[in-house]
């Protein structure tokens, strides 16, 4: 699959402001801080700026609000009215926080209810395809999942400003619950046997081994374009390691070392653990898409 | 609504596809462009028509594949593989991903007749259907924004200002070699079950779950080329008259 920008941008800040906003919902912040004040605007900045993002690869943006008339058939749709409803429940916790220092718990869990749901069904429009066999499985959700909540987790633990090391510790947990989901996943995506194959694409297996003799035309086209990309298996091995280092190792590394160090270098030490961690996020991503194949390329020689 | 039709659609409208008979001509191709550009709904646009990287919309393409059989010999041209031209276009599926993805409510599979179809004032061309879809039935029109797709020419199909013979997909009308085959598959009397079931028509990709309307018919068997081989390498086990003209042969 083309792994597009706009969709890689979106899915990845989507997630990560609503992990954030999960932990915010949790109260595991003091909501009269003024860095609790910044974190709930950073959520909400991500989560709009994910949607707006996922609007740029639109055909006619102008006809979105249309995308949630079928939340009884399409993930997507229940995504757009998920997001759409829930981002009352997150501006009512920001504006407690911000301008009466309140928590207000019921609202909390109320959001925390809404991240949740919001991100799997975002990772559902991708886990329902059966035409992306690496995709079409219960770990797509998962993974979505566990790397917002980490991702939330982390950047909660830079919020909260003072060393703390629970949190610090299941931010660790959290972050390697999340890359054994992944590793698990790519595991599932190298030993998969392929669905479809030539053979049944065409029907023609009962006669022989089927091999692509001539495109239906001379160039490539919007299912070429859209669906024909592939990332050379080496490449794919060290991008792995890539993100895996820096969405998961390196974060964990330096949130255990500000234990280590505590004071205001813990600051900078989560700081960088957030950016690393995005960076990894965004890679993965990248490979979410880069890697997996799709049925049509049977029709395509590739 | 993008939920599939309850109950079953009373007739089934699709096509049956030859794969014995299509000689790869790319009219089809050709007309089913012609036909859509103007008709339903937006056109098919090309990128860069006249230029180096030229592109567009099709409703319908035609690959090209080569198939060999278990052990069989390639030898050139004469060998054992054979070429089948292979028309591909919506399959109408019953149980079509394309449908109950989208979230507009662009994409529906009509309950009187089974075709699917997109309302392009309703698409917004988020491109999911075109994911959903395996075989790659569903293309984007990157003018106009919208997904294109087959519509069985449903502006045919049913326009009874054109002449009866002139009622089928354009594809059906314009194949020289009758390749294509239009028709009601609820129907077991009519001409399509009758030559799905007489050629034992196949699905494609059954294992996707799709449930495809149309159906094609597999290349009808052919000899291996060992038991038809024109100019044997040798006379061994020659007989009668061709013994004793091999002997003769070989005394002179």
């Amino acid at each position: 699959m083309h792994p597009a920008a706009s969709i890689i941008v979106f899915t990845t800040l989507s997630g990560l402001g609503y992990g954030l906003a999960a932990m915010l919902g949790l109260g595991l912040l003091d909501p009269a801080a003024i860095a609790t004040k910044i974190a709930h605007v950073l959520a909400l900045a991500l989560i709009s700026a994910g949607l707006l993002s996922s609007t740029l690869h639109l055909g006619n943006p102008q006809r979105a609000w249309r995308a949630f008339s079928q939340w009884r058939s399409s993930w997507l749709s229940r995504e757009g009215v998920l997001a759409v409803a829930g981002l009352p429940v997150l501006t009512f916790n920001a504006a407690a926080s911000i301008f009466r220092d309140a928590y207000v718990p019921a609202m909390g869990v109320l959001a925390v209810l809404f991240c949740i749901v919001t991100v799997c069904c975002t990772a559902m429009i991708y886990a329902s395809l059966r035409s992306v066999q690496a995709w079409n499985t219960r770990l797509t959700p998962a993974c979505f999942l566990a790397f917002s909540l980490s991702g939330g987790a982390l950047l909660a633990l830079l919020f909260s400003g003072v060393p703390a090391t629970w949190p610090a510790l299941a931010t660790v947990v959290m972050l390697a619950l999340a890359w054994g989901l992944k590793w698990s996943w790519w595991g599932r995506l190298d030993s998969l046997k392929a669905l479809s194959t030539p053979e049944s694409a065409t029907g023609l297996g009962d006669i022989g081994r089927v091999r692509l003799f001539e495109r239906p035309h001379m160039n490539g086209n919007y299912l070429t374009r859209e669906m024909g990309y592939s990332v050379a298996r080496k490449h794919a091995w060290k991008l792995r390691i890539i993100a895996l280092l820096a969405g998961g190792v390196a974060p964990a590394a330096l949130v255990l070392l500000s234990l280590a160090v505590g004071g205001w270098p813990v600051i900078a030490l989560t700081g960088l653990a957030c950016a690393s961690h995005l960076l990894g996020v965004l890679t993965e991503r990248w490979l979410f898409f880069a890697e997996a194949r799709h049925a049509v390329m049977n029709y395509y020689g590739a | 609504m993008t939920s599939l039709p309850s109950v079953a659609p009373p007739k089934k409208l699709g096509l049956v596809i030859d794969l014995d008979v299509c000689v790869g001509c790319h009219a089809c191709v050709v007309s089913c462009k012609e036909w859509n550009t103007g008709g339903y709904g937006a056109a098919l646009s090309d990128q860069e028509p006249y230029g180096k990287d030229v592109s567009g919309t099709f409703l319908n393409r035609i690959h090209t594949f080569e198939v060999v059989p278990e052990g069989g010999q390639v030898v050139g041209e004469a060998g054992d593989a054979r070429i089948v031209h292979f028309p591909k276009s919506c399959l109408h599926c019953d149980d079509a991903p394309c449908v109950t993805v989208c979230p507009t409510g662009a994409s529906y599979k009509r309950q009187a007749d089974g075709i699917v179809l997109v309302d392009e004032d309703k698409c917004i061309g988020c491109g999911l259907c075109a994911w959903a879809c395996p075989y790659g039935a569903r293309e984007m029109d990157l003018a106009a924004g919208v997904m294109k797709k087959c519509t069985l020419c449903v502006d045919r199909i049913y326009n009874e200002t054109l002449k009866e013979v002139d009622r089928v997909p354009s594809c059906v009308r314009t194949c020289p070699a009758n390749a294509r085959h239009f028709g009601d598959f609820a129907d077991p009397q009519s001409n399509v079950s009758i030559m799905v079931a007489a050629r034992g028509g196949i699905d494609l990709m059954p294992e996707q779950g799709t449930r495809p309307v149309n159906k094609y018919l597999p290349p009808r068997p052919r000899k291996p080329l060992a038991d038809i081989a024109p100019l044997a390498e040798h006379s061994d086990g020659a007989k009668g008259f061709f013994a004793w003209l091999d002997g003769v042969l070989d005394r002179i």
